[in-house]
């Protein structure tokens, strides 16, 4: 663990050094790289992975440049975007007056102009003060100009439930973005999803909402040395299948990834082979991958924190029923958030999200298998 | 080295000229051009800035002050108080008292009298203005540099807008189109605007403003086909009428939420200012998007930001059918301007060439000095909001009549033109018989074209087609062809 931070630190200053000596040179990237792969370890935390990625986007390409509050000389209200500032300097890195709605029209002005802004919302629940740019703005763009105005923009920032920040600062808008023509939204869940994901969506020529979760920022995940080279990309609109199973389905995106799994490990322990497949991606969604999977198991269980009517669950269900009807063998399950504001309460706030808990009596159901417990809820 | 270059740059900061005060003097005392640019220049001068005094210098980007290298904590304020500076790093002009209040916000003196600001100036911000309402000079006006070639091209480009506006309305109301609305009354801020500028500068236009268009060459053809949304229609069918734009000639596409464009147009002077390119961006805008969050935020922003960006208030008294009174209590737009930390003012919108020189001049300081600028252009809407409005129910018809006939921004610079002796009345009958028959051609050939075909349904959602769009197109296509007389005959597939 020592040895990991040293190496780490030691990257850090040797990409600076390199930084001074050589802007935007190819060789000076790929020693930064080897010498990640060299002398850090395989862990990566989903904060530092998105750091990462911003930092080699915009050393690759001049255009990128982060917009937002905070961002600058308070490294960014998660410190996500630390230390961009002092290396790509205040033209690159604006810290901005409080207006979403100022900064993120400003952002499409400047993507309407050929630059690729990030835009990173303090918390998604703000960037509703600027929705009207998103969407009307943003996402309609290129289609209403007839195709002759791209809007290369990325808007990021955490979505979700935290703990202990109650309504304002708690919903999920996966489903509210998700059902935008014209806008592309993803939704990693680890680190790896966290570095491909965004690199690939500052690259991409069409707006994209990258919801990430404030919880996620400090978890820690193995990365392979192929996810820390710089030029490491996931493709959108595909989800990973996270865990191979055979008896049912588990649909999830972002911090309920983590949930399935766990709850996976434990329905292992009664003999349910349980495949979790990590979303990545809710629009495009990833049907295809969905359905094969449903058709092997033909059973779904979906996930997730936010509310249930309209939610992503209910896509997911429409499109499973839709396409692979015959194969299912159970009603589907939804599991959400509860149908409230979010309390602060730390009690309430438990029983208003899903826990692991919920998850394995959904899957049992689902199953048609229950413990003496279930048994007497059904009754 | 790196810090070495942070300190320079926020040294620099605070030498440079943010005079607001005496810039305003100077901007009143003389309306002539050239004057303005030496007087402009000789201020600046001071501060060690050497500007040439007529060609506009562009400042390099990295050369620019940027307020976020600039951290002037009240430690710093206060040891700015003891050395006699303001927190500008200028000698301290608030002379009589020698007790400050260092703040974070820099140096400001005390008062013991309670006393609060009034909500109004005593005076109103005065209108600039060279011709009078009968097209004669104004005494004291300087006029600008505007020969015969440019003054009948804007009175020629003026009269087309008008008749196109006039033609184009009776054709929504045959039912020709959906949906249309006139510039009638803002014709001089239409053309005189786009002749000042270069065909560089970026216009973010509200939905008033096809005359700029109308003067970089957006033929009549286009303007019909696009009102019409036929298959020639560059936004593939996609807009309402009147949503314009053209890549090739830098105007944007219109976009109907109102006010949305002025953030866009900061934003835009922000990648200008980045690429060093020596041009400025435009927004138009009119007296209710002032009202906006988004007027704040851009106005905000382009002042802290320091971007070449031109704000063009269209003041024409409404708002649909909100008059100026019941949308703000300000001395309209331009008392805005200095709360914001922004130069300003305040023009008469229907005199062609003092709009012509504001905007010249305003161009020149937005671009040498990467700063924003607001101008207010006072008008009157002569036509109604639109084809979905009738405005004889909100206002009277003797004041429509009278701005329409009497203060005709086109019939005043017209007399202008007369008494320089580079019009007259036959030339205009023929203009005017011309412009119609123009108008009318296009209508005739952009009405019977074909509309844009079923695949225009499903491009463009995304910079390339989906899977789920291309399947979606494909089983639209399999119904059509099954169902074929459900479907419409004249959208070709």
């Amino acid at each position: 663990m020592m040895l990991g931070v040293v190496g780490r630190q030691a990257g850090e200053v040797g990409r600076l050094i390199f930084k001074r000596c050589s802007n935007d040179n190819a060789a000076a990237m790929a020693w930064v790289a080897a010498s990640k792969r060299f002398m850090s370890t395989t862990e990566m935390n989903v904060r530092d992975a998105l750091n990462s990625a911003i930092d080699e986007e915009m050393s690759a390409d001049s255009k990128v440049f982060v917009i937002g509050e905070e961002v600058g000389e308070y490294q960014g209200a998660y410190k996500v975007t630390k230390g961009l500032l002092q290396k790509f300097g205040p033209d690159r890195v604006l810290d901005t007056p409080i207006t979403e709605a100022g900064f993120t029209g400003l952002g499409v002005g400047a993507a309407f102009q050929g630059l690729k802004p990030i835009v990173e919302f303090m918390t998604f629940n703000f960037a509703m003060q600027a929705i009207d740019h998103i969407i009307n703005s943003a996402a309609k763009t290129n289609y209403m100009s007839g195709g002759t105005i791209n809007v290369p923009i990325v808007f990021r920032g955490p979505n979700g439930a935290a703990a202990g920040v109650a309504a304002q600062h708690s919903q999920c808008f996966a489903a509210w973005y998700g059902q935008v023509p014209g806008l592309k939204v993803l939704v990693p869940y680890n680190a790896e999803d966290a570095r491909g994901l965004l690199k690939a969506a500052i690259r991409d020529p069409d707006p994209v909402v990258f919801l990430e979760n404030e919880i996620m920022y400090g978890e820690t995940f193995p990365v392979s040395p192929e996810v820390l080279d710089p030029s490491f990309t996931l493709p959108i609109g595909q989800a990973k299948v996270e865990r191979e199973g055979k008896d049912i389905t588990i649909t999830a995106f972002s911090k309920m990834v983590g949930y399935a799994l766990k709850a996976a490990d434990e329905l292992a322990k009664e003999g349910i082979s349980v495949e979790v497949i990590n979303l990545r991606s809710i629009r495009p969604l990833d049907r295809a991958t969905i359905n094969a999977s449903v058709r092997k198991t033909s059973r779904l269980v979906t996930l997730e924190e936010g509310w249930p009517q309209h939610g992503v669950g209910a896509e997911i269900c429409a499109s499973v029923v839709e396409e692979s009807f015959y194969y299912l063998d159970a009603p589907v399950e939804r599991i959400c958030g509860a149908d409230v504001p979010m309390p602060y309460a730390a009690n309430l706030e438990r029983l208003a999200v899903p826990q692991i808990e919920d998850v394995i009596r959904a899957v049992r159901r689902a199953c048609h298998r229950s413990s003496a417990e279930d048994q007497r809820e059904a009754a | 080295m790196f810090l070495n270059s942070w300190l320079w740059r926020s040294r620099h900061l605070s030498r440079s000229p943010l005079l607001l005060l005496r810039s305003r003097s100077i901007f009143l005392a003389s309306s002539c051009t050239t004057e303005l640019l030496a007087s402009q220049n000789a201020s600046e001068h001071q501060h060690s800035r050497k500007l040439p005094s007529t060609v506009p210098r562009i400042r390099p980007w990295w050369n620019v002050s940027w307020s976020s290298g600039y951290r002037n904590p009240s430690m710093e304020a206060e040891k700015k108080v003891a050395s006699g500076e303001d927190s500008y790093g200028n000698e301290s002009k608030q002379a009589s008292s020698t007790e400050f209040l260092d703040f974070p916000g820099g140096k400001v003196s005390y008062i013991n009298e309670l006393q609060f600001l009034s909500e109004s100036s005593p005076v109103r911000v005065p209108c600039f203005q060279l011709l009078d309402e009968y097209g004669q000079v104004a005494e004291h006006a300087c006029l600008p540099e505007v020969d015969k070639l440019l003054a009948v091209k804007m009175y020629r480009n003026m009269v087309l807008l008008q008749t196109m506006d006039t033609l184009f309305y009776e054709a929504q109301r045959q039912g020709q189109f959906a949906f249309y609305l006139t510039t009638i009354g803002e014709e001089a801020i239409n053309i005189a605007s786009a002749a000042a500028l270069s065909n560089d500068d970026i216009v973010y236009a509200q939905y008033r403003e096809p005359g700029v268009l109308l003067w970089r060459g957006f033929s009549l053809n286009e303007f019909a086909n696009q009102c019409f949304t036929n298959n020639l229609d560059y936004g593939k069918g996609r807009q309402m009428p009147v949503h314009y734009g053209s890549s090739k000639l830098n105007y944007p596409t219109v976009s109907s939420p109102i006010a949305t464009q002025l953030p866009h147009a900061v934003g835009a002077a922000y990648a200008l200012k980045m690429e060093n390119n020596p041009a400025c961006t435009v927004t138009f805008f009119g007296d209710g998007a002032s009202s906006e969050g988004d007027f704040h935020a851009a106005m905000n922003f382009a002042a802290v930001l320091e971007v070449p960006v031109l704000f063009i208030c269209r003041n024409n008294g409404f708002a649909i059918s909100t008059p100026t009174a019941e949308q703000f209590k300000s001395d309209g737009v331009v008392a805005k301007g200095q709360a914001y930390g922004m130069r300003s003012i305040r023009v008469d919108g229907n005199d062609t060439l003092a709009m012509y020189a504001t905007i010249k001049a305003a161009r020149v300081m937005a671009i040498s000095e990467s700063r924003p600028i607001l101008i207010e252009a006072l008008t009157y809407r002569v036509g109604h909001h639109s084809t979905s409005d009738d405005s004889a129910k909100y206002r009277k018809q003797d004041e429509m009549q009278h701005w329409k006939m009497i203060r005709d921004p086109v019939f005043r610079f017209r007399r202008w033109l007369e008494g320089q002796r580079w019009w007259d009345p036959e030339a205009d009958k023929q203009l005017r018989s011309e412009s119609r028959k123009e108008v009318l051609a296009a209508i005739r050939s952009a009405g019977p074209l074909k509309k844009p075909s079923l695949s225009s349904l499903f491009t463009d959602v995304y910079d390339s087609v989906p899977s789920n769009l291309k399947h979606q197109e494909e089983e639209v296509r399999a119904t059509v062809s099954r169902h074929w007389s459900d479907y419409p005959s004249d959208v070709p597939l």
